[in-house]
């Protein structure tokens, strides 16, 4: 017998003015995006002015609350009911970085980083960046004080952490040594160069050239030469961000389905969260399968209804009635199987908070169907008692 | 068993991406057993440090290092490889350019984040160099050592600019060794002896994912293998019932006779009810899945079908869906 893990009461969370972001996280495929949408466009029917921020470059988030196509800066969503409301962006990382770029330094330098060819791959194409825009992006809406509550979905990334760690790695490249001996020949004229030889610079850029291609490099020490002076602030603008994580009116909330790699993840995400003193505020466990006729009749087990349904077969009785109890009894499997692994998840971290959400015939397409998605999220006898 | 056709006959390197979800890497594992079967020797690689393979042959976590994870039926050996961007890039740089000294300063230095982070492509040029580099090696006697390497690869959303980096690079590095390394990994990429795999759900998002990705792969000219369609939810009921599942007109007397004749008595109309209402659901599911598999029927390429196995997968699971991957034409 396990104890059920406490309830996930996401209308408490959302109805709480001290709550101002809400960070979703979870491994790819599992339905970040949507469940962001769904408590965004909620929180936003109970009254709060909502900014949702996606990275999911994907056009269903756009389509599912009407408009043709998200971008950059926040639009307004049309339909919602109540006092509140509701805005959705994309983040476009190129853009954001441009932004950087341009509120950080004068006009002629500004052009010349953009017109980089090193600046160009760094700023569209890399890993890392993505992460490292989407903290820059949601440190920019907290910091604009327009909205009482933020809701983030983070990047699609290789696993869950990278939301957490590329960030920081970013950061400190930027600001690193790498980039300041980089930097230091082309703004001395290679005379600083010298000096650090001894320090085996020789080597250092001696192996870089040879690796990398002289014009490469080249290009790399210009557009560290012409980012220079933004150096200091992009460190400092991350780690800033990372505290506001580490606030009171954040809320994590880790998404995963009921599958053994997307709970594998959770787990580490939940344990990283702890380590780095973010506040968890739970668990969804999305697109779970229920068979609905078990709360009418919680004896049909899968084994009486497949031993049910044997019976009739036998006599050559009643087929649809066999085959709707074979199908019930597969039903009932494959939830006893969820059902399972969720309780794994809950053993190991028996104080976090869990909701479910029950798989959809059909993907969301509308409002609609994220309200349904919704109350599924803030219904609290989500989770059986097993 | 002897020499038989497959539908990828002279593909050496399968490259097996997939939408996150969709079971990418149960593929590829079970693919590279189709492939090993009949006495072969595979190599499955992984590229996203995330130790999925470890997990579903049930091993301790795989080092850098090509270990032998299964045996294939009838004689046929899958080794495993977890490539490691910080370990093949030293390795690159010592085997390439005699680097050692170099490569030790570039880690201390944080070239290693220069690369693995920042440098435009360099991670996905030194991952996709080692798997090709495992396509390419060949034993003392020329033979080549791996008749076939199985990638389980990056995301749809990511394949194309991840196979083709050297694009990228070009733009970058004109010249020197990058760019002819880069160049020779493309060689691999774009040729005959390529094909890679997409797996897919039958849901909206994976398949429109997938029709996307194919295009993409398509344009830039990189050879596209078959749609892997996985967990196929099979279809439990009858045609005519499921069309009357469909739209809400299952005979209710009837299925409240069959379940008082089955002996549960109690609550029978209660049940029939739910059970009507869970099949009407199942016909919806049902109803998506030909839908969506009607899309992908207007690709061209080859599909295959893989069943749910609604115990989860295990390793008598993976050894299950190599079957049938062989049993379609797969390999």
């Amino acid at each position: 017998m396990h104890k059920p893990p406490p309830v996930l009461d996401v209308d408490a969370l959302l109805d709480d003015p001290r709550t101002r972001i809400i960070v979703c996280c979870g491994s790819g495929g599992v339905g970040k995006t949507t469940v962001a949408a769904a408590l965004g466009l909620r929180a936003a029917e109970r009254g709060r002015d909502v900014v949702v921020l996606t990275v999911d470059p994907a056009r269903r988030l756009a389509q599912s609350m009407g408009i043709g196509e998200l971008d950059n800066s926040p639009r307004r969503i049309e339909g919602v009911q109540g006092d509140g409301e509701l805005y959705a962006m994309m983040l476009d990382m190129k853009r954001t970085f441009d932004e950087i770029v341009e509120a950080h330094s004068d006009p002629d330098r500004a052009r010349q980083i953009l017109a980089n060819p090193f600046y160009q791959s760094l700023s569209s194409s890399l890993s890392g960046t993505q992460e490292y825009m989407a903290m820059e992006k949601l440190g920019q809406l907290h910091r604009s004080g327009d909205w009482d509550l933020i809701v983030v979905d983070t990047p699609p990334s290789r696993n869950a952490l990278d939301f957490l760690d590329a960030p920081e790695r970013m950061g400190r490249f930027l600001d690193g040594r790498l980039m300041k001996l980089l930097a230091a020949p082309a703004k001395t004229g290679g005379r600083l160069g010298v000096k650090v030889l001894t320090a085996g610079f020789g080597v250092f850029t001696g192996a870089l050239n040879k690796v990398l291609g002289v014009q490469l490099l080249r290009d790399a020490q210009t557009f560290v030469a012409a980012f220079e002076t933004m150096f200091g602030g992009f460190r400092e603008r991350a780690e800033k961000t990372f505290q506001l994580l580490q606030t009171p009116g954040t809320a994590f909330v880790v998404v995963a389905t009921p599958e053994p790699d997307a709970l594998r993840e959770a787990s580490y995400f939940v344990e990283r969260l702890a380590e780095e003193r973010m506040p968890l505020a739970g668990l969804v466990v999305n697109r779970v399968h229920r068979a609905s006729a078990a709360a009418v009749a919680p004896s049909l087990s899968s084994a009486r209804s497949q031993a049910a349904a044997e019976t009739l077969t036998e006599r050559g009785e009643h087929p649809l009635t066999a085959s709707l109890l074979r199908l019930h009894a597969d039903r009932m499997q494959l939830a006893a199987r969820e059902e399972r692994l969720r309780a794994g998840f809950t053993s190991a971290h028996p104080s976090v908070p869990v909701t479910a959400v029950p798989a959809q015939a059909e993907d969301v397409h509308d409002l609609d169907g994220l309200h349904l998605v919704g109350d599924d999220l803030a219904e609290n006898a989500a989770v059986p008692a097993a | 068993m002897s020499a038989r056709d497959t539908d990828w006959d002279g593909v050496r390197l399968h490259v097996v991406t997939g939408k996150g979800g969709t079971g990418k890497t149960t593929v590829a594992a079970a693919l590279a057993l189709a492939l090993a079967s009949g006495g072969r020797k595979v190599l499955l690689a992984e590229v996203e440090g995330r130790q999925g393979i470890a997990q579903l042959f049930d091993c301790p976590p795989l080092p850098y290092e090509e270990r032998k994870v299964a045996v294939a039926p009838g004689g046929g050996d899958v080794y495993a490889l977890a490539i490691d961007t910080e370990a093949a890039l030293i390795e690159y740089l010592e085997m390439f350019y005699n680097l050692k000294r170099a490569g030790k300063a570039m880690t201390k230095l944080g070239v290693v984040d220069f690369v693995t982070t920042i440098a435009p492509g360099l991670r996905d040029v030194i991952l996709t160099g080692k798997t090709s580099e495992a396509v390419r090696r060949r034993e003392k006697d020329g033979s080549r050592l791996y008749d076939a390497v199985v990638m389980d690869a990056p995301p749809t959303g990511r394949i194309t600019k991840f196979l083709n980096v050297n694009h990228e690079v070009s733009g970058l590095a004109k010249m020197g060794p990058i760019r002819n390394h880069a160049d020779t990994v493309m060689r691999v990429l774009r040729s005959p002896e390529t094909a890679v795999h997409f797996v897919t759900l039958l849901e909206e998002m994976p398949v429109q994912e997938t029709l996307d990705g194919i295009h993409d792969l398509d344009e830039a000219d990189l050879p596209i293998g078959g749609i892997m369609i996985n967990m196929e939810h099979p279809s439990a009921l009858e045609p005519d019932h499921l069309a009357a599942a469909g739209d809400g007109s299952l005979d209710l007397d009837e299925i409240v006779r069959g379940i008082k004749s089955a002996g549960l008595e109690h609550g029978a109309e209660d049940i029939a009810r739910a059970l009507a209402a869970e099949a009407t659901e199942h016909a919806r599911r049902t109803a998506m899945q030909r839908r969506e598999k009607e899309r992908l029927a207007e690709s061209p390429h080859p599909r295959y079908t893989l069943p749910l196995l609604s115990d989860g997968i295990d390793l008598a699971g993976l050894y299950r869906l190599a079957e049938t991957l062989r049993d379609q034409g797969a390999a």
